[in-house]
């Protein structure tokens, strides 16, 4: 892995934050507004992992940095879904433009 | 070329092209399924990058998690065949610049700068060794945090339930 160099990795973990990013402003769909977000959380587990193997390969912080984000996407999805599917008992669409009660 | 090289570039593409197919198939279905084939990506560079405990959690929790749960949650609220509606043409293309422009402007900050070299002995990756450091209370043992998301994730579940449960009306 030394002949790929550190901004490789950090290309592509920032293309996969913008890709994220364009999913969370064009989907209006929950679901995949989830998915989104979880390209976006790995985008970031990439970096903190890219970054202690390259530059501290002495130390572990990386990884448990990437474990409590990869624990805290877990409990964020698990809560999302309950709330999609309580929604959907309720509006019968998962839509973001059906949900809006509480936007003003 | 070496072998090693090539396959970071086969897992990038992986990455990307998963990602990207995530995020602009018509199809929810099809669109968790590309969202998988990424996830599986990023666990090979961890295993690219010798990491194997995270590659494997990597595994367990998103590939065989959290995707599942997020299939699950299609198939209970919407029909998995229906193509989704298309976002508005101004809509695309406002998102496209905004995207384009902060990929551009991170990735002009990024390529141009070093990063000092490491000259320390690499430690041992192994899980013994995460263990260790994960329950010491010692200066950088992580007991705390470690502590501080276990009663996150009983919150999480808890909460979870709470919202799920049918609320019986007061008639019957």
């Amino acid at each position: 892995m030394n002949e790929v160099p550190l901004n490789h990795v950090l290309f592509v973990s920032t293309a996969l934050f913008f890709i994220g990013m364009y999913g969370l402003f064009t989907r209006r769909n929950m679901i995949t507004m989830l998915m989104s977000v979880e390209l976006i959380l790995n985008s970031v587990n990439i970096n903190f992992v890219a970054f202690n193997k390259y530059l501290y390969p002495d130390k572990l912080d990386g990884v448990f940095f990437s474990i409590f984000i990869i624990t805290i996407a877990a409990a964020e999805a698990a809560v999302a879904i309950a709330i999609i599917i309580n929604l959907y008992r309720s509006h019968h669409s998962i839509d973001v433009k059906d949900a809006e009660e509480m936007r003003f | 070329m070496s072998a090693s090289a090539i396959f970071f570039y086969i897992l990038s593409i992986c990455i990307l092209g998963g990602g990207l197919l995530a995020v602009t198939s018509k199809k929810i279905f099809r669109s968790a399924i590309w969202l998988l084939f990424s996830l599986i990506g990023i666990a090979g560079l961890y295993f690219w990058m010798q990491m194997e405990f995270i590659a494997a959690v990597q595994i367990i929790v998103y590939v065989g998690g959290i995707v599942v749960l997020i299939i699950f949650s299609i198939f209970l609220t919407q029909q998995s065949g229906k193509q989704m509606a298309k976002p508005s043409a101004g809509r695309i293309v406002f998102s496209l610049l905004a995207v384009c422009i902060g990929f551009a402007l991170t990735y002009s900050l990024l390529r141009p700068y070093v990063f000092p070299t490491s000259s320390m002995a690499p430690v041992d990756m192994s899980v013994r060794n995460i263990g260790n450091q994960m329950l010491s209370t010692t200066e950088y043992g992580y007991a705390l945090p470690l502590e501080v998301v276990s009663v996150l994730l009983l919150a999480a579940m808890i909460g979870c339930i709470v919202i799920a449960m049918k609320i019986k009306t007061q008639g019957k």
